[in-house]
């Protein structure tokens, strides 16, 4: 075999993983993909070793439910052949793989800074006809930084390039910097602070799966149950938001008021109204009780109509959806190539979705999970399956909050992480599919530890669904998508 | 048109009448209180991830701290956080909260400089910077002007160009790649001018303050006129900080 396959949240020994001749680790690795839409890449990346660059690539199979793994050693510095030339789903890993150990590609399409920040020669349109338009990296409103480049002609925008970079804080280094679990888990927690779940039980699941823990069902029920309070917030939010974008001010304020009883309860439940401090690695510090549960089916008893009723205000006003049909569309054959996940796979009928295809916590389990899929891939499908995921997670709260679990009490556990292993672990935050893996040395300290959050796939879909786009639609377009650029930039 | 009515009506009534008094739910961990002196304090300044606290005597550092609340989890008899959302000032040394000290973080009046209160005290526009920041401060610093919260009671708002800004409100722990993009929008915005930290990664750098990919110079050199501890910041603790500011609190 080329590859081996294990399942999400089972770490393998480094030895186990097939090492391939670097021609034969692209052929297997591309060929693997070529027809499947039930494949895509999840993670490929590289680390140092005494002998040059290893590389690992992961390619996650929906019908297998597992994740193939295989990896090659390459010379630092030295000039290859680019997957991405065979097939776009790498574009990003090899930019990145680039900008790390210097290692050239022959055949990269757009071998363009990750995440360095220099003197860098945008794509450029010759033309008396075309004008380009410079926006940030600090935007009008309170959002985080990044640089989009616009080529239009009048109001029409042709083409769109996105530099991030700016908020690289350097975490995945930090992460082997900082031993102690604590100083790790608070990382985890500030990768990217719209997604503290999502990222957060990435890490702790990682981390029980590589030090032999086996969490009890009350962790996992909470993982789970905040997870799905976070989807409801922040598509709530991102509702808003929308509204906003699309000069609907009644909207603005009903979604925008709605959020906040949601992360208003995570600081009932955990005295912090965005999760930071929730999820632990082995224990919970504010166990779910029985009172919690009652308080948590009043504030969605409320919220639910509410909810409701803007929604079917929403989804009739012509006014609204003159803005949002046939608005940033991004076609199924588009997004298959790009290889975008969550969201932004599924509003183009790319059935994504890691609760069903690799189960993590009571995915699979307690609740089984149906993905939501539209096919026109517009603000308006991104924006109806927000609605829908809502009304589908709120399902899911008021299912598992009708059995709460005992909680032990919180108890400092000894985790050792196995020696010589490679760990991943995926969840599926609001925003898509989240990636986390690890390896070990001889005496099970971290030497790698790899972050990615689903926004390194789908920023390409926003730059392809503003093209012949009118220039102000491009923020209701941004917000459609909702990417992170502190996830990205790491 | 009824229809619109009717959505109106079905949300009652919003906003927060007071922002300087109103209660916060549940269990939010606000400024700690430190009851005792611990047998062996070395173990519990241990436990914190970015050594907020320091023994002999101990003490918590609110502009390093990320209140996670594992230090009053472990040491509940010790360390106890209140309710309590009014956490900024203007002097770095009042976030360091000592034992036994209950008293309330204030805002010293004789260090603001004169002229905030007497040009910005009913109107102060500010331009926010987000340098490495995770989108937690800037979702809270968004929530201040929602319908809930509604800072723009108060004649503060956030806007869009620093040329139309009284001052600038940074997040994030000032990454190298946002250093000379926050310096050119500081220099921007017209004086006299304030500076406003919002969060405990733009106040110390947070967990990520050993980072080689850091530049923090900014912080170190220009005055700092309000420093608002949290992660993120509560909406309550950066109006409150603001209006302490502007000597506007009650």
């Amino acid at each position: 075999m080329n590859y081996i396959s294990i399942y999400n949240n089972k770490p393998v020994g480094l030895k186990e993983i097939p090492e391939l001749g670097y021609q034969e680790f692209m052929k297997s690795n591309v060929d693997m993909l070529n027809g499947r839409a039930d494949r895509h890449c999840v993670n490929y990346f590289g680390y140092e070793t005494g002998e040059g660059v290893k590389l690992f690539c992961c390619i996650a199979d929906d019908t297998t439910h597992q994740i193939n793994i295989s990896s090659s050693v390459v010379g630092k510095k030295s000039t290859l052949h680019s997957f991405t030339a065979l097939n776009h789903n790498f574009e990003n890993f090899e930019r990145e793989i680039h900008e790390n150990f210097g290692i050239q590609y022959l055949d990269h399409p757009w071998l363009k800074p990750f995440r360095k920040i220099e003197d860098y020669p945008f794509c450029k349109a010759e033309s008396e006809e075309l004008h380009e338009v410079g926006v940030g990296p600090i935007h009008a409103g309170i959002i985080e930084p990044g640089h989009f480049r616009f080529i239009c002609n009048g109001e029409q925008i042709m083409h769109l390039e996105i530099q991030l970079g700016f908020q690289h804080r350097g975490i995945e280094q930090l992460f082997l910097q900082k031993d102690r679990l604590i100083e790790r888990t608070t990382l985890a927690e500030n990768i990217a602070g719209d997604t503290v779940v999502g990222h957060t039980a990435a890490f702790v699941n990682l981390w029980e799966s590589l030090c032999g823990f086996a969490p009890d069902y009350s962790l996992e029920y909470s993982r789970t149950l905040a997870m799905e309070l976070e989807r409801v917030a922040v598509h709530t939010g991102d509702l808003a938001a929308i509204c906003g974008d699309i000069a609907y001010q009644l909207g603005n304020s009903v979604y925008g008021r709605l959020r906040t009883p949601i992360i208003n309860f995570f600081q009932e439940w955990g005295g912090n109204r965005l999760a930071k401090g929730l999820i632990r690695a082995g224990k919970i510090n504010y166990p779910f009780t029985p009172e919690l549960a009652n308080r948590l089916a009043q504030v969605l008893d409320t919220f639910e109509p509410d909810f409701d009723e803007i929604s079917s205000k929403l989804f009739k006003l012509p006014s609204a959806l003159s803005r949002m049909e046939k608005t940033g569309v991004v076609s199924y054959e588009e997004v298959l190539e790009i290889g975008t996940v969550g969201m932004a796979a599924r509003m183009s009928g790319l059935r994504r979705d890691i609760r069903t295809s690799h189960p993590f916590n009571l995915y699979g389990s307690s609740v089984i999970h149906e993905p939501i899929l539209k096919r026109h891939g517009d603000v308006y499908s991104r924006t109806q399956i927000r609605k829908e995921e809502v009304r589908q997670s709120l399902g899911y709260i008021r299912k598992i909050i009708e059995n709460v679990p005992e909680f032990r009490k919180p108890e400092e556990v000894h985790f050792a992480p196995a020696a010589n292993m490679f760990a991943i672990s995926l969840t599926e935050g609001w925003r898509g599919e989240i990636c986390h893996c690890a390896i070990t040395d001889n005496s099970g300290n971290l030497v790698l530890y790899k972050i990615k959050d689903p926004s390194l796939h789908n920023w390409m879909a926003l730059a392809m669904s503003v093209r012949n786009n009118e220039i102000s639609d491009f923020p209701v377009c941004n917000k459609s998508f909702n990417l992170s650029y502190s996830g990205h930039d790491l | 048109m009824l229809d619109n009515l009717r959505i109106m009506w079905h949300q009652g009534k919003q906003f927060i009448p007071d922002v300087t008094t109103a209660k916060v739910p549940g269990i939010f961990r606000g400024r700690p209180v430190i009851s005792g002196t611990p047998a062996d304090g070395l173990i519990l300044a241990d436990l914190c991830p970015t050594k907020a606290i320091s023994a002999n005597p101990l003490c918590i550092d609110l502009g390093r701290c990320t209140f996670c609340g594992e230090c009053a989890v472990r040491f509940p008899d010790l360390i106890t956080f209140t309710q309590d959302y009014k956490l900024s000032s203007n002097e770095r040394e009042r976030l360091i909260i000592k034992e036994g000290e209950e008293g309330p973080v204030l805002v010293n009046p004789d260090k603001v400089r004169k002229e905030i209160r007497r040009i910005f005290g009913s109107s102060l526009k500010l331009r926010q910077v987000s340098a490495g920041g995770d989108n937690s401060c800037e979702l809270e610093l968004n929530a201040t002007n929602n319908v809930q919260f509604d800072i723009s009671r108060f004649g503060i708002d956030f806007v869009a160009s620093p040329r139309h800004a009284d001052g600038i409100v940074i997040t994030g722990p000032i990454t190298r790649n946002m250093a000379p993009s926050l310096e050119i929008c500081y220099n921007a915005i017209p004086n006299p001018k304030i500076i406003i930290l919002a969060g405990t990664d733009a106040i110390s750098g947070g967990i990520f303050e050993d980072s080689p990919e850091l530049d923090r110079s900014f912080v170190s050199n220009h005055h700092i006129d309000l420093y608002v501890p949290g992660n993120p910041v509560h909406p309550l603790t950066f109006i409150n900080g603001v209006l302490g500011l502007l000597g506007r609190s009650r």
